[in-house]
């Protein structure tokens, strides 16, 4: 410490984000003792993270326990479109902050604590921008781009797309429809993130999802065995 | 990004240092920010004013020092200055590279009495 008169200088060097990785850890650390594969799904309002789960829940509850943590400012509209589909589901409602953080998530995991899932799907409030720079405890990062929103979204929002492991593109049924540039696309998705893996899905035809499905397999498979597991 | 809720955060670390070294004020908060953290200084800035009003930061000076994205060859171990989305390593020409710096948002020192 160096001392000016009467004022002294103290050397901090912490990072304003400290807070939310300790928690960040936490969570991993939780979801690992539960043998649960986590996955944060952000994308921009209405590129179809939830009808992407609706779909998801449908097809494969029944072969493993899932859960959803759905995030949004206002109304639990996700939560019930999500309920009665095999999974526990449990609605965030942030009020006005834009995005999930880790404490967020922590306390959502109180409420699975009594049954574990063996995958939970964390669906972020619709934001390209704030979610990416909060780390929840997530085992991977799944990033939706729908075929409507324009190609060149992961360049103008690259810090989403590049802590992506896995670009869903989704509405993929419409795509003839608005003219999507799907090598357009893909070259701007390989830019922001070199190394992601992309899938093209329709939640609404089916197409892709067992591919999607496969993926989730696959990332689980990957995964060391929680201490029960 | 949330400069005032990152304000807010900066300043619940700086007042708790400033307690546990049992100063009462504090005259100056020094920030390293780097370039791609996606914080706004001038908001950063903004907040800072608004949120120290009644508290013992009130008047205080509030500094930023920009810190440059510098990235790391993962071939080579060259570190170099990424000029656009796909940084090219100057030594070695490999594209695959990691941030070591430029995403930071730190309290790095304050002044207090």
């Amino acid at each position: 410490m160096g001392e000016t008169g009467t004022t002294r200088t103290l050397i901090i060097r912490e990072s304003v984000l400290d807070k939310n990785r300790a928690i960040a850890g936490a969570n991993r650390a939780r979801f690992d003792r539960w043998g649960c594969l986590a996955l944060n799904v952000l994308s921009s309002p209405g590129a179809g993270k939830t009808a992407l789960l609706e779909r998801t829940l449908t097809d494969i509850a029944s072969r493993l326990p899932l859960a959803v943590i759905v995030g949004d400012l206002a109304t639990d509209n996700d939560g019930r479109r999500l309920g009665n589909r095999g999974a526990p589901i449990i609605q965030i409602t942030t009020g006005d902050i834009c995005h999930l953080d880790a404490a967020m998530i922590s306390r959502a995991c109180d409420s699975l604590d009594a049954e574990p899932p063996e995958v939970c799907f964390i669906e972020n409030v619709g934001n390209m921008v704030c979610p990416a720079a909060f780390d929840l405890g997530e085992h991977a990062r799944v990033a939706l781009l729908s075929v409507t929103e324009g190609e060149d979204k992961p360049s103008k929002y690259p810090t989403l797309f590049s802590t992506a492991d896995l670009v869903l593109i989704t509405k993929t049924d419409i795509a003839d429809a608005v003219g999507f540039d799907r090598q357009l696309a893909l070259g701007s998705i390989r830019s922001a993130s070199p190394n992601c893996r992309v899938i093209e899905v329709s939640s609404r035809t089916g197409a892709g999802l067992d591919e999607w499905y496969a993926w989730i397999a696959e990332t689980r498979a990957a995964r060391p065995r929680g201490s029960t597991g | 990004m949330h400069e005032l809720s990152l304000m807010d955060n900066v300043l619940e670390m700086a007042v708790q240092h400033a307690r546990e070294q049992d100063a009462t004020r504090i005259h100056r908060i020094t920030m390293r920010i780097g370039e791609m953290s996606g914080v706004s200084v001038d908001a950063l800035s903004f907040a800072f004013d608004v949120l120290t009003q009644d508290t013992m930061a009130a008047g205080a000076e509030f500094e930023v020092q920009t810190l440059a994205a510098m990235c790391r060859c993962e071939g080579c171990g060259a570190e170099f200055g990424p000029d656009g989305p796909i940084a090219q390593c100057s030594a070695c020409g490999g594209t695959r590279a990691t941030l070591v710096q430029g995403r930071e948002i730190e309290l790095a020192s304050m002044e207090v009495s």
